[in-house]
């Protein structure tokens, strides 16, 4: 993974320094909380209804050992002892104190870390596959451009008073694993139709979920990589100067794209990217080297294919050990090795915590198991990538002392979910206790499994921060008339066959919501064509009739 | 140092100038008469006095200002074009750029297209809703001066616009880190 060297660690150390004066200048009330307000957005600090929030940056959601010890500490020390994992890759603290963060930013900087621009009408997190650089679908392995648009977007001196806030995301997959249709811009790296040795990016733009759900478009099919740079600059400068600012909720960059058309987006910005193209901007081969050398493979052991072996294991008279490879072991590109997912999402728990142990003993396996990495995925879980088959059960036995074997990853289990009314200002309804009572509900592993992959998004309000448009399942909360009701919508996905779901009918009330789902789960499983018929499959093909007469007993 | 007030009277102000120095521009406090008159304000009676005006009075009133021995200069809105702007204020000893509100970054741009682009080569001046702590990007924007608004600590500013010695990405400044990275 990339390692500072001293320019990069300059940066993040003199950000310190700068937020430091800016507290200290905060609380004598030489600023005010207005002039205050982006100065802390960018340093990752949001005010939610109880607290501040911090968002720390975890850049394509990769992490070492060392580092991921470090945010178990910073939970322990500073906050509750736990963190909760976001749907960007980020980790966030719930309860941190306003004077603490300049030293929590000192102690992140110290392992490589920071919180900069993870709120605030800038450039964000640019978010990734989890499985980068170990699936078995990967075409080219996307993080080293991902470093490379991370250092370009950090502390960017004309971006950072955007219209709103910006989401890059990166895939090097054809089976995309980042939802780079529903971001502000989508890169996808894939080798030159005409030259397959050289790398370079079709680049999409104008997608987002929130209140105006919109899938993105192509502008540029195929950009050699050496430019990537300063077409992505082009197109933030062409929103920059032209995306609205009269509405905030009209302020994204999906919404000039979908004004414009398509067309007449891209003439805007391949006339601004033609006076910047031949300039400094090009990347160098000497760059991309530089970078690629920090992500060249582990040491991996020549070791014999382990696939009919990981077969057996999920047929195994184990049956906990057999879910749990079924559902939370993927194949890995290297003979011998498998890709272990963590699910966050245990029975009866906010999706997407982690406690201080948790966060510490994830660390040590990663140490004792793989090469010291942890990644990130953005549906709250978290991955070891580099696990010898062999040593699955043992690795099993060790996740399942603190209850991190959930057999749940991409069942209906592995839910989505914002933090909702309990702890977000924006929200009209909770959303934390729908997951944990589905969870409880649908406590049936065998049931679980025999579903098969389904994912199920909960948003707490329109923004749509759990992505419940893309759902196969999408759940949102809503206030009517002070009540709590949650409205269903099937049909999403935020998968290459991206879609937006649809809404089934009136919503319902917080005591009818699992009931409402359990009868959608059934009406599948009860219609599906075979076993294999995944459920946003059925959905398409069978429409919505069957689960509408279920639901409200007519069509 | 002791707390400077911005305001020193009628028509003077202190302001951050970043002057030629030998380390390449360094930024200082500096007492300053520019006149920044609106449409329909008249022109100073001591004609010595610099004035900044709109460019469409610029166009208006060229041969009168020209003929005052005091200099003249332009000052634009935030979201002015740069393309329709820069052929009007080539070869103005200043322009200033008026930041409506400090959340609207659409001057960030055209500061920095007037100055690559378009090669402006005068002073570039930020005014209106200018805190210290966006002085820094300003800078690497292609500013060159920065008077504050009412209220705010000339001295931070001197501080903030020292907050990074290192950049990733181009700016106006210089060129990106990956070609001079050693």
């Amino acid at each position: 993974m990339y390692r500072y060297d001293h320019y990069d660690q300059t940066i993040v150390d003199q950000r310190v320094a700068q937020f430091r004066d800016q507290v200290a200048r905060r609380l004598s009330g030489e600023i005010g909380e207005d002039e205050f307000k982006p100065l802390r957005l960018q340093n990752g600090l949001y005010m939610q209804l109880h607290a501040y929030m911090l968002r720390v940056a975890i850049p394509y959601g990769l992490l070492s050992s060392t580092q991921l010890r470090k945010l178990a500490e910073i939970a322990r020390k500073y906050d509750r002892g736990y963190g909760h994992f976001s749907t960007r890759q980020n980790i966030q603290y719930n309860w941190p104190r306003l004077q603490d963060v300049p030293e929590i930013l000192a102690e992140l900087a110290s392992v490589e870390m920071h919180a900069i621009q993870t709120s605030g009408n800038c450039i964000r997190n640019t978010t990734s596959d989890q499985l980068a650089g170990v699936a078995r679908d990967e075409l080219v392995d996307p993080r080293v451009y991902c470093e490379i648009i991370r250092q370009w977007s950090t502390l960017h001196p004309e971006f950072a008073f955007l219209p709103r806030k910006f989401k890059i995301a990166v895939t090097g997959s054809p089976n995309d694993r980042a939802a780079v249709r529903v971001h502000d811009i989508g890169v996808r790296v894939i080798p030159n139709p005409e030259d397959p040795s050289e790398h370079g990016f079709e680049v999409l733009v104008g997608g987002g979920l929130g209140r105006t759900p919109r899938l993105a478009e192509v502008c540029r099919a195929y950009l050699p990589r050496a430019h990537l740079l300063s077409y992505l600059e082009a197109i933030l400068r062409v929103y920059n100067r032209h995306g609205r600012r009269d509405n905030k909720f009209k302020a994204r960059i999906k919404i000039l794209v979908g004004a414009l058309g398509i067309e007449a987006f891209r003439e805007q910005v391949d006339a601004e990217w033609a006076l910047i193209r031949d300039g400094v901007m090009q990347l160098t081969e000497a760059e991309f080297e530089r970078v690629a050398a920090h992500f060249t493979p582990p040491a991996y052991r020549e070791l014999e294919p382990r696939d009919t072996y990981v077969a057996a294991l999920k047929l195994g008279t184990d049956r906990a050990l057999g879910r749990w490879v079924a559902s939370n072991v993927l194949p890995h590109k290297i003979p011998g090795y498998s890709i272990v997912m963590i699910s966050l999402k245990p029975k009866g728990r906010p999706p997407g915590d982690a406690t201080s142990e948790q966060m510490e003993l994830v660390a040590a396996l990663a140490d004792q198991f793989g090469f010291g990495e942890i990644v990130v995925a953005h549906e709250q879980n978290l991955v070891l990538p580099d696990i010898e088959s062999e040593r699955l059960p043992e690795l099993h036995a060790r996740l399942t002392e603190l209850e991190l074997a959930e057999p749940n990853i991409g069942k209906v289990t592995d839910i989505i979910a914002c933090p909702g009314l309990d702890y977000c200002n924006l929200a009209n309804a909770r959303s934390i206790p729908i997951a944990t009572r589905l969870g409880e509900h649908l406590d049936d592993l065998d049931y679980v499994h025999d579903l098969g992959d389904i994912t199920l998004n909960i948003s707490g309000c329109i923004n749509a921060c759990g992505h419940h448009h893309v759902g196969n399942i999408g759940i949102l909360g809503i206030d009517k008339q002070g009540e709590e009701f949650y409205q269903l919508m099937l049909g999403g996905s935020a998968s290459d066959d991206a879609s937006l779901g649809k809404i089934l009918g009136p919503a319902f009330p917080t005591a009818e919501i699992i009931d409402a789902i359990d009868t959608v789960l059934r009406t599948y499983i009860d219609n599906r064509e075979a076993p294999d018929e995944r459920f946003l499959d059925y959905v398409r093909r069978a429409g919505f009739s069957p689960f509408k007469e279920r639901l409200y007993g007519k069509a | 140092m002791a707390k400077l007030d911005p305001v020193l009277g009628p028509g003077s102000r202190r302001i951050i100038r970043l002057a030629d120095s030998a380390a390449g521009t360094t930024p200082e406090i500096v007492i300053d008469h520019w006149q920044l008159l609106r449409d329909d304000d008249p022109l100073p009676s001591l004609d010595a006095l610099p004035v900044l005006v709109s460019l469409a009075r610029l166009a208006r009133e060229r041969e009168l200002l020209a003929a005052r021995p005091g200099a003249f200069g332009a000052w634009v809105p935030g979201d002015a074009d740069p393309e329709a702007i820069a052929e009007a204020i080539a070869g103005l000893p200043l322009v200033a750029i008026e930041v409506p509100k400090f959340t609207d970054g659409r001057h960030y741009s055209l500061a920095r297209l007037l100055r690559e682009r378009y090669g402006f080569a005068g002073e570039l001046r930020a005014f209106g809703d200018v805190l210290p702590d966006q002085l820094f990007y300003m800078r690497r924007c292609g500013y060159t001066a920065f008077e504050l608004k009412l209220g705010k600590s000339l001295e931070t500013g001197l501080r903030t616009l020292a907050a990074f010695s290192v950049a990733y990405q181009a700016g106006a400044d210089q060129g990106p880190l990956y070609r001079r990275r050693a």
